[in-house]
């Protein structure tokens, strides 16, 4: 099974070589002349205004937990679907009825209206 | 092999490297970037010990929506990160109790495994030979007959999850407008447009 994954650790090794070539060949080739005014902002760049990193609306916050929510339910539906001819009519059934549990909370936050944006 | 014991120790030294990085970067993103590096790193991990279904699951759960909410998360929260430092020494006497505890119990766990190695299938549901079947298989041949219990309860800690981020986090605001398809689909000619008789020279 490992030699399948052969090809998926030679793109790994090319793309770490070239990432570290492309940065190590700039610091050895090129001439190094740093200075202040070359890494401030010119022409049309303001200087920051304020932190980055400050307070957003919760709401994006829901949005990115209800789709982690929705990705578990889609995973745990691979292993189903491809053994669905080994496990039966209880196999099938207790998809069914895990698949209902989620309905309920997605009926519940559809009416609820956590899915619109204002 | 040689191929693969290469492999392993470059992933494992990464993971390594990189959960140091986590602890110890200056920067809370940076920490959240140095933990996607470590969860792909434990992917790669979790390939060469053949658990191909979880290390793809690590990639999309952990990676593609565990990772966007830890960053949410670090940037929704507005510290003062060099306030927080300043009793960073405070801590560590207890942090370092809470090291030592877990440190024991690897250790525990090790003694015990080199002495007795553990069985890896239990004798009620023996686990299919590893090259018969591959691991998304297996799982699912076990997972939703002989764990339905277990699948059930991953299905309602799921449920709880939803409604309650939804309870926590939603309000509704006042005075916006929003769009209704059907209103506006269900809207006749007559209810938007008044024709007027204009006589010239007056004004209506």
């Amino acid at each position: 099974m490992l030699v399948e994954y052969l090809p998926i650790l030679i793109f790994l090794g090319i793309a770490a070589g070239m990432a570290l070539a492309a940065i190590g060949a700039s610091y050895v080739v090129a001439r190094q002349r740093p200075d202040s005014e070359k890494v401030s902002a010119y022409e049309c760049g303001f200087d920051a205004f304020g932190d980055a990193r400050r307070q957003f609306d919760v709401r994006f916050y829901l949005v990115a937990i209800l789709f982690i929510i929705f990705d578990l339910e889609i995973a745990f539906l691979f292993p189903w679907a491809i053994s669905l001819g080994q496990i039966g009519m209880f196999g099938f059934w207790s998809m069914i009825v895990f698949l209902a549990v989620l309905t309920v909370g997605f009926v519940y936050e559809w009416k609820k209206g956590a899915l619109e944006w204002e | 092999m040689v191929i693969q014991a290469i492999a392993f120790y470059m992933f494992a030294i990464v993971t390594i490297a990189a959960a140091v990085m986590v602890i110890s970067a200056r920067n809370p993103v940076h920490s959240v970037l140095f933990l996607i590096l470590a969860f792909f790193n434990a992917a790669g991990l979790f390939v060469l010990m053949g658990a191909e279904f979880i290390a793809m699951i690590l990639v999309i759960v952990y990676v593609g929506a565990v990772a966007v909410l830890f960053l949410f998360v670090v940037m929704m929260l507005d510290i003062n990160f060099a306030e927080l430092r300043q009793g960073f020494l405070q801590y560590l006497p207890i942090g370092g109790l809470i090291g030592i505890v877990l440190l024991v119990e690897l250790l525990f766990l090790a003694s015990t495994w080199l002495a007795k190695p553990l069985k890896t299938a239990s004798p009620a549901s023996p686990a299919p030979a590893a090259d018969a079947v591959t691991n998304t298989h297996a799982l699912g041949r076990v997972l939703y007959t002989d764990y339905v219990y277990l699948f059930q309860a991953a299905g309602l800690v799921l449920l709880v999850a939803m409604i309650g981020a939804i309870v926590l986090t939603l309000r509704s605001r006042e005075g916006v407008r929003r769009q209704n398809a059907a209103a506006q689909l269900n809207r006749r000619r007559d209810q938007a447009v008044e024709v007027k008789k204009v006589q010239p020279g007056s004004s209506i």
